[in-house]
């Protein structure tokens, strides 16, 4: 199977779905040129109709999207950073995640929202923060971050076949990530989550560029006679509480790893649920590793200590076995 | 040009239609019958009906918190709002809009808005859905003088002017964002100046003359139809009742327009206007106009009652209309 980047990956799902559907275009920032690349190539082929570069105006763009998706088009929005969203923010929260509820089922909104994520590239607050949790709080967006270039194919693929409004987060640091990827059409359904190691003493769950801390910390751990799984939920809404439950029952021991902020984050959401319904299951206490709650500083050696790191996640999984480690 | 004698009776129609929907409304509210609150549009009838008048029925318009008029004039349904209005099941969107958020997608009306400019945006969208289908529907964009001042406006105009959309950004100048009078938030007279910025046309008309109105937007929608690109109007007119019914209480008193001004926007009313207009030139006896008027009421009369005898929303229903 070929190897292919995150990038390369982005390129081929939006490729493909374009020549399947007349009905997706692209619209956004830069989407001609491809500052990240994942757009590059595109306008060569479908032209100005369907790859819309878009003046720098977030909010319009985005409420565009809510037009063009109301009225029969399946637009994928491309606003470059999750930082930018905010600068959306009105439109995705008051229009693309409430109008189809608000008006009594009388539409879908097909959308697309697609955004660099993260940080972990000296890119400063204003291109570094993780914004998911914002959006895993409306009740009907559709929230996926993906952390492998196979996921994000078969994911932005799905997303883009979904009737319903997605904020899609590629980690604005994983674009260089290789890992085999079909040429072939597949599809990841959202919500459903993917073990990238199954062990069997603790559950590890996270997402994103987490996804590869998390898979370090299992290394360390397994050194150390701890078996860790660790769960990808590729899909932050709808999540897979399934997977996640029957993890824990399995390994009785649980620990959210995310990169937002502590504060109602995705963390606390996860820990929150299977401390309602996986208490009987557990044999420590949840644990949860986010980013500290500072604005995401630019220093290399500060921006690597703000987000949880593989040695912070084993950490926290050794406080759960505070017996059998020492 | 002159506007032909049976589009004059179509306008003065939707104008009526608007008048005792919204008094009957106003009733309603003032005898604690509705549940929330809500935004008249009594004295801006001339606005939208002048727009949606030179609309095909295939032409999109998106409205805003003061949206009911936006509604009947592009024809819809009174008993649906009214229910509506009601919250109950056989609203138009089964209860769980309101007042405020009111679509018929049906007749492309694309949803009030309970944003201030929150719908702008979402036109354009609409506009640029027709470019990219490559038909030759329009899209409106009703928004206030206050919308004027909000990001959204900006960013769309400069947007659908850039891509040259089949936008018509229609501005209802009301005097009043709110409570505040509208030369206290902005530094200029004209709305329709603004257009200057985005390289579109601003045009000025009088909104309380609906058949002026109806001109211009005809002109408007014309050439966005033809691939000219948009147009700003800037409809200057008044608000007759306050900027949500009820707010005397709110206000607690506090008056923040004069008796003058009240007065000169009720001299300037826009359904007597084409009333009186009918009957001069003779186009109708305005005996017509009384049948009218009276079979208009009854309508509303009948949509109160289906309002009512309505069902409430099944607990059921709230979570319908989520996910696809």
């Amino acid at each position: 199977m070929p190897r292919k980047t995150m990038i390369a990956a982005i390129n081929e799902a939006l490729f493909e779905e374009m020549r399947r559907d007349p009905n997706v275009f692209l619209i956004g920032e830069d989407v001609r040129i491809g500052v990240f690349a994942g757009t590059r190539g595109l306008h060569k082929e479908f032209g100005d109709k369907r790859v819309i570069d878009t003046p720098i105006s977030e909010l319009a763009v985005a409420g565009a999207g809510v037009g063009a998706a109301a009225t029969g088009l399946r637009p994928i929005v491309d606003l470059m950073f999750g930082t930018f969203l905010y600068l959306a923010f009105d439109q995705i929260a008051n229009q693309a995640g409430a109008m189809r509820y608000m008006f009594g089922g009388q539409t879908t909104l097909p959308i697309v929202y697609m955004v660099q994520n993260g940080s972990g590239s000296s890119a400063g607050h204003h291109h570094s923060q993780s914004v998911h949790t914002f959006f895993m709080n409306m009740p009907l967006i559709k929230v996926v971050m993906p952390s492998t270039p196979y996921d994000v194919k078969g994911l932005l693929k799905a997303a883009i076949r979904d009737d319903n409004p997605v904020v899609f987060l590629n980690h604005l640091s994983l674009g260089g990530q290789r890992s085999d990827v079909p040429d072939a059409d597949y599809v990841i359904p959202l919500g459903q989550a993917d073990i990238k190691r199954a062990g069997k003493d603790v559950t590890i769950c996270t997402a994103g560029m987490m996804v590869h801390h998390s898979l370090k910390a299992a290394a360390m751990l397994e050194k150390e006679g701890i078996d860790a799984e660790v769960i990808d939920l590729r899909t932050l809404k709808p999540w897979d509480e399934t997977a996640v439950l029957e993890s824990v029952a399995k390994t009785g021991r649980f620990v959210a790893v995310d990169e937002s902020y502590p504060v109602c984050g995705a963390a606390s959401e996860w820990a929150a649920t299977v401390a309602e319904k996986a208490f009987h299951h557990l044999k420590a206490p949840v644990r949860r590793v986010s980013t500290k709650p500072v604005p995401i500083p630019f220093s290399p050696v500060l921006e690597k200590a703000v987000v949880p790191s593989p040695e912070e996640i084993a950490a926290a999984v050794r406080e759960l076995f505070p017996v059998a480690t020492t | 040009m002159s506007v032909p004698a049976e589009k004059v009776i179509d306008i003065y129609t939707r104008m009526l239609r608007i008048r005792r929907f919204e008094e009957q409304v106003g009733a309603l509210f003032k005898e604690g019958q509705l549940p929330g609150f809500v935004h008249l549009y009594v004295g801006e009838e001339a606005v939208g009906v002048g727009v949606c008048a030179a609309l095909r029925d295939d032409d999109y318009i998106v409205s805003t918190h003061r949206g009911h008029g936006h509604v009947i004039a592009k024809g819809g349904d009174f008993n649906r709002m009214m229910a509506e209005l009601f919250g109950k099941a056989t609203g138009y969107c089964k209860g769980k809009g309101g007042s405020m958020h009111i679509a018929d997608f049906s007749i492309g009306m694309l949803g009030a808005c309970g944003i201030v400019g929150g719908g702008i945006p979402v036109a354009v969208g609409a506009g640029l859905s027709a470019y990219y289908r490559g038909t030759d529907q329009v899209s409106v964009s009703f928004f206030g003088d206050g919308g004027s001042n909000e990001g959204s406006f900006h960013e769309s105009v400069n947007l659908a002017s850039a891509l040259k959309l089949p936008v018509i950004f229609v501005c209802e100048n009301n005097q009043y964002g709110e409570f505040t009078p509208a030369d206290k938030a902005m530094n200029i007279k004209n709305v329709a100046d603004r257009a200057a910025g985005y390289g579109i046309p601003g045009v000025i008309v009088d909104g309380t003359d609906a058949l002026a109105v109806y001109e211009v937007a005809a002109a408007a929608i014309e050439r966005a139809r033809s691939g000219g690109g948009p147009t700003l109007i800037e409809a200057k007119t008044h608000r007759r009742g306050g900027h949500a019914e009820g707010e005397i209480a709110f206000l607690a008193g506090q008056q923040y327009r004069s008796p003058e001004e009240m007065h000169d926007a009720e001299t300037k009313d826009p359904l007597t206007r084409v009333g009186t207009y009918i009957v001069e030139l003779g186009i109708v006896p305005s005996a017509h106009l009384e049948t009218l008027d009276a079979d208009i009421v009854g309508q509303v009369t009948a949509a109160v009652d289906f309002a009512r005898n309505s069902p409430d929303p099944s607990l059921d229903s709230l979570f319908e209309d989520t996910w696809v």
